[in-house]
């Protein structure tokens, strides 16, 4: 049963590992900022869900698994409501989406405009 | 195990940090920062069992707590130029 919990704990580690490094390797490669978000939640959830769920299987059900358990729960809260902010503050601040395999627009951060422009 | 999930981490800080060093626009450089910070988060913790000493998670929580802070802060900072109340002029007063 031991050896089990490890195998599991093992493959949530590696997985967890993996998700993460491809987030980043979004964060890099992708075009704006809009998409590059896709990328970082990735890292955010499926990359720090699966390291931590790892961290507790290997615990077993002590009061560290509660505080791997509470940090789960505030991160899943607290980065969809940071990438919302992040979105609307972008969308306001001048950055269009890149649609239609267009290059990137030129960085316009401290120029404010009405909205996203429709074309 | 637990090494090696921290040197995966790791290389993945280095990517996000090379994404908030070269990001073209601020909010690039803010996703990049939080992104870093999450990682960091996971890094504190999976240190925490490396070297056999989970207190180490109470400090993971509250870096969550202050990184969560911190990137609303900065993006309300980004876009209003300062932290205070609203000025008046924008009903909905904050991002």
């Amino acid at each position: 049963m031991a050896l089990l919990a490890d195998i599991a704990s093992w493959a949530c580690l590696i997985a967890g590992s993996l998700f993460a490094f491809i987030g980043a390797v979004g964060i890099i490669r992708l075009p704006d900022v809009f998409t590059r978000m896709h990328g970082a939640g990735i890292v955010d959830t499926l990359g720090m869900g699966l390291i931590l769920a790892g961290l507790m299987i290997h615990e077993g059900f002590t009061m560290v698994t509660v505080k791997l358990v509470l940090i789960v729960v505030f991160i899943f809260f607290a980065s969809p409501t940071t990438t919302h902010a992040l979105a609307r503050a972008a969308l306001n601040g001048g950055v269009t989406p890149v649609v239609d395999g267009k290059d990137a627009p030129s960085a316009k951060s401290s120029e404010r405009t009405d909205g996203p422009s429709k074309t | 195990m637990f090494a090696a999930a921290s040197a995966a981490i790791l290389v993945t800080m280095a990517l996000a940090l090379f994404r908030a060093i070269r990001g073209p626009t601020i909010y690039d450089r803010i996703l990049a920062v939080n992104a870093f910070g999450t990682l960091t988060v996971v890094l504190i913790a999976v240190h925490g069992f490396l070297a056999g000493r989970p207190e180490f998670l109470d400090i993971a929580l509250v870096y969550a707590l202050i990184n969560f802070i911190a990137t609303i802060a900065v993006t309300k900072y980004v876009k209003f130029s300062h932290l205070g109340h609203p000025l008046g002029e924008d009903e909905r007063g904050d991002v």
